[in-house]
């Protein structure tokens, strides 16, 4: 007996739409799931890293002697353990990667590896590593972008030229490459437009905030395969890039998922596992290396810190004339911030017809940015969205009418070029607008904000079999790691596809060796991809049986149909065959029963949401309280609401965390000052309302249930949300991000003194 | 005919040029023919590249047909998180 | 070296483990007596992930030296459940979507059970500030908040 009601939409079909407990959640729920850290074997050893304290330093020497002979300590390594990919010619990313796991000649972040202990516990690894002398030469470093691109900067990668810029460079530089996004004439745009704003924004780099460390077990087998169990996004992906920092086959790694505690973005890279594989190669045993919440902040990559400008024209109703903005995100020590990203996001939800939208991607003594939820787009919708609000305040327009009036619909040109097919970005402005959250009364100190945001979704490879059981139901076996309910999702799936009971579909993750190659579990792209390969291989599971129904039957093929979990004969001459029947019958006519889909996946649809946000602020201590939040998301079709809601509301509330709390706070010296949950803040509980969400439904024509992506654009929209209700309720313009307490009383005093409030 | 659309990442080898018309009726034949008019494009749209054909994005679209009158862009290949 | 042996009730059941002075409860119970459940998310205190009920008292247990048990009563998310049967929370946790990647789902368990025993119905200000000790970073919280609510409702009706 259920103790919440259930509460579906599902427009004709039986399972899609409907909310069952997902298959892996009573193991969640009684702590028997298995997470990264929660793996031992027998005879396991337990490692520990070293890792730099400077944020930028030549590695002059490394002496391991001491270490070597200190109690239960039983391997260690360094950089010179493992090949160097740039002598090897191996391409950029490569030899970034595999430096990134672990320094070579130098040291370019806090937290960069230095060395790796394994021993029999972890505490002696860790007082091994303590006892690892390195000469280091410390060297000037920089932390900002403007710092970074100063003349006379340190260089990180002496030989960076800046690429895409006319003249070429002559002169080494920490900014790796511009990428422009061109339309119409940015001038006479400009010139047009009645009414101009211009701001610029900075925002600090943010933490993914999983709550689950990196952790990973290797075991290095005698044949020369290592068997590596670790939780990732993307068993597969990690498969890869650790055979490219050991110099080894891809097909010599087996990598186990372990259930993953949270990604967003920040775990679709590897940083452990090459480490333990090496040290359970030189020890011949099985290695576990777990991080902690000190080291995830130190030596995973964050969000980029961003510095943005942004100009917008407008005509005095409201029609936007022309963007430009200049975008300078850090990429951390090395290339690869998500600024291209941004720049063909920031204003995907207008009908621009002049744009000049210039992003730079900026080297700092930082770690490596990696990615997070709709990687670059946040910052820039932060900076385009609050534009677009004080040119509403300007005009005198509300905020859901000039965004209508603008609004990229089916046929408009995106900023990156081709014409958006179906989409549904209207449709979740009208649901703000038609809901009564907005329209509740604002009090003293109140105030309100609107904001809209864009995340394209990704496609990419994904692979699905599906097998038969006597019993008559399904295994269906995924290489997708299940981050948010993809489980449950690709159960109803599969029930939908063959009408039976999706009690009668056990979805199973497979690792690398049991299932064909996988894609990522990111970029919104799982419900949709791994969702179409599995209803393909459920398909091919039917016309396989309808055959064998056929032959049963001694009939033509074309005189049979699948109706609810049976095959019929057309003419009703028979008794209908149950799949349990069937496969009882699998040896008589042709074997059991199994079908593999492996795609490219196409037809994907992009995502657009709009949300509000109601703010209290206390003007005598800064602090914002929100009061309430609504979201809505076009998820095309939502298979399992739940978590088509969670998948929202998650992003939502990381927002929030960027817009009020959230930033990594460095020292002149180049140290993070605040590498605990304790002083990095992110939201509790109690900080928030419910998050209120409508999911609005357009379904994508590509997809064969109509799904788009949802994990990602959620948090697109919060921080320019968050800022313009603290813009409406204070009159002040925060372009700083997060707005602590601190910088919102700043700006009360700098307003009530006569300054501009920005 | 099909309608080729280059952003500005691409114009460095296409001259400043922001459009071309072009016979092909597979997006191989468009890099091939492609690149004999800017010699390099090819390399460059082989790999890291994705293409929209008619407003749908394909990764690794070099084997796609292409419809005839299509409108192509090229598009960097784009990452979630 | 030499190692401390200890000797508690955990979930009901008495059990003996040798750890070092200074492991930690959690992770005690997670290497020593083979209850993962409990996680480590900080180690600092900060997250609740590795929450239990120590002697009747809701306590971190990454703060908890493991010989200072010695005598004592835990309870982990692993003994919520009376046998087979779900505790409501946990019935509700899966009903209501309240779980998402589901690594601080045992701390959220505990905590919400330490709630619910002291105070059986809560209001929704008082759910959130009990649980503000524990961090969640995929749910925004909203479908905890509404399941605690949901198994306090329940446990209600029961009489």
């Amino acid at each position: 007996m259920a103790i919440i009601e259930q509460d579906t939409t599902n427009p004709g079909f039986k399972w899609i739409g409907t909310r069952p407990i997902r298959p892996d959640g009573y193991e969640k729920v009684t702590g028997k799931a298995r997470f990264g850290a929660d793996m031992m074997l027998p005879g396991q050893l337990e490692g520990a890293v070293l890792r730099s304290p400077h944020a930028h330093a030549r590695i002059v020497s490394i002496d391991t002697s001491e270490a070597e002979t200190m109690p239960g300590v039983k391997a260690i390594v360094t950089g010179a353990d493992f090949p160097d990919l740039k002598e090897a010619g191996a391409g950029a990313a490569d030899v970034d990667l595999a430096v990134n796991i672990i320094a070579r000649d130098k040291v370019l972040y806090e937290g960069h590896v230095v060395a790796a202990v394994a021993a029999d516990t972890r505490k002696q690894a860790q007082a091994a590593s303590k006892a690892i002398k390195v000469d280091y030469e410390v060297l000037p470093h920089v932390l900002t972008v403007d710092q970074a691109m100063a003349p006379g900067a340190p260089i990180l990668h002496p030989g960076t030229r800046t690429k895409n810029v006319e003249p070429a460079p002559e002169e080494d530089s920490n900014v790796v490459s511009r990428v422009v996004q061109q339309l119409g004439d940015i001038d006479a745009g400009l010139a047009a437009a009645d009414v101009i704003v211009e701001r610029t924004f900075t925002t600090k780099p943010v933490h993914q905030g999983y709550i689950e460390p990196h952790a990973a077990v290797a075991d290095a087998l005698p044949s020369g395969r290592v068997h590596v169990w670790c939780s990732s996004q993307g068993h597969f992906a990690m498969r890869t890039m650790t055979s490219t920092v050991l110099g080894c086959d891809p097909t010599r790694i087996k990598v186990t998922p372990a259930e993953i505690g949270g990604g967003f973005g920040g775990k679709l890279v590897i940083y452990l596992e090459p480490l333990a594989a090496r040290l359970s190669q030189k020890t011949g045993r099985p290695v576990r290396i777990v991080m902690n919440r000190d080291e995830v902040f130190k030596g995973t990559g964050p969000a980029s810190g961003t510095k943005i400008t942004v100009k917008i024209g407008a005509t005095n109703d409201g029609k936007l004339t022309a963007c430009k903005s200049e975008l300078f995100y850090e990429a951390g020590a090395f290339a690869g911030s998500p600024v291209g990203a941004a720049t063909m996001t920031m204003i995907a939800p207008y009908q621009f017809e002049n744009l000049l939208l210039e992003g730079y991607d900026v080297l700092v003594n930082k770690p490596k940015v990696a990615a997070y939820r709709a990687p670059g787009a946040p910052m820039a919708a932060y900076a385009v969205e609050s534009v677009i609000d004080e040119i509403c305040q300007k005009i005198g327009m509300d905020p859901i009418e000039l965004r209508l009036k603008n609004a990229s619909v089916e046929g408009s040109q995106a900023a990156y070029g081709p014409k958006f097919p179906k989409i549904g970005y209207v449709e979740t402005l009208e649901a703000i607008k038609n809901h009564p959250n907005y329209q509740i009364p604002l009090g003293p100190n109140q105030g309100r904000g609107v904001a809209s945001g864009f995340w394209f979704n990704a496609g990419m490879n994904s692979s699905a079999t599906v097998h038969l059981n006597e019993d008559g139901n399904v295994t269906v076996v995924v290489g997708s790691p299940d981050i948010g309910g993809s489980r449950a999702s690709m159960a109803l799936m599969a029930a939908e596809t063959f009408g039976i009971d999706v009690a009668r579909v056990q979805p199973f993750i497979g690792d690398t060796e049991t299932v064909g190659f996988n894609d990522v579990t990111g970029g919104s792209r799982t419900t949709l991809a791994t969702g179409q390969a599995v209803t393909e291989a459920c398909e091919k599971v039917k016309a396989d049986l309808m055959a064998r129904a056929a032959k049963t039957w001694n009939c033509d093929v074309s005189e049979v149909e699948w109706v609810d979990g049976q095959v019929q004969k057309l003419d009703g001459s028979e008794p209908p065959l149950s799949m349990a029947k069937l496969a009882r019958g699998w040896g008589r006519t042709g074997g059991p029963v199994s079908a593999t889909a492996s795609l490219n996946a196409r037809g994907v649809g992009s995502a657009f949401s709009t949300q509000v946000c109601d703010v209290e602020v206390d003007p005598e201590t800064g602090v914002v309280r929100v009061l309430r939040y609504l979201t809505a998301q076009d998820a095309g079709r939502a298979i399992h609401p739940s978590y088509v809601e969670g998948q929202f509301q998650g992003g939502v509330v990381q927002g929030i965390g960027w817009a009020l709390n959230e930033e990594y706070v460095h020292t002149e010296k180049g140290t993070m000052d605040n590498p605990s949950f304790l002083d990095y803040r992110i939201p509790v509980a109690s900080d928030l309302p419910m998050i209120d969400t409508i999911i609005v439904e357009v379904p994508n024509p590509g997809h064969p249930w109509g799904v788009r992506g949802v994990g990602e654009v959620g948090i697109v929209p919060p921080l320019a949300a968050v800022a313009n209700a603290v813009s409406n309720a204070t009159g002040c313009r925060l372009t700083d991000l997060p707005m602590s307490p601190m910088r919102v009383l700043d700006a009360l005093n700098q307003k009530s003194n006569g300054g501009n409030g920005h | 005919m099909i309608r080729v659309h280059f952003g500005q990442a691409l114009r460095d080898l296409t001259g400043g040029l922001a459009d071309v018309e072009v016979e092909a009726s597979t997006v191989r034949e468009l890099f091939r023919t492609l690149d004999t008019r800017f010699p390099g494009i090819g390399e460059r749209l082989e790999h890291g590249t994705s293409v929209a054909i008619n407003g749908e994005i394909i990764a690794d679209a070099v084997y796609e047909a292409l419809p005839a009158d299509a409108e192509v862009h090229f598009l960097p290949t784009l990452a979630g998180g | 070296m030499s190692r401390t042996h200890v000797t508690c009730t955990i979930n009901g059941d008495e059990v003996e483990f040798l750890c070092e002075d200074d492991t930690t409860l959690l992770d005690a119970l997670r290497d020593e007596v083979g209850l993962t459940g409990s996680k480590e998310g900080c180690g600092t205190g900060d997250c609740g992930a590795c929450s239990v009920i120590l002697d009747g008292a809701l306590t971190c247990a990454c703060l908890v030296f493991a010989p200072e048990v010695d005598g004592g009563t835990v309870v982990t998310v692993e003994g919520i459940a009376d046998g087979n049967q779900l505790h409501p929370l946990q019935q509700t946790f899966l009903e209501g979507a309240a779980l998402q990647c589901g690594v601080c789902t045992p701390g959220f368990l505990v905590a919400a059970k330490a709630l619910l025993d002291e105070n059986p119905h809560p209001t929704e200000t008082e759910v959130r500030y009990a649980l503000a000790g524990n961090l969640c970073r995929c749910t925004g919280y909203d479908k905890i908040i509404r399941a605690v609510l949901a198994a306090a409702d329940y446990n209600g009706s029961e009489g």
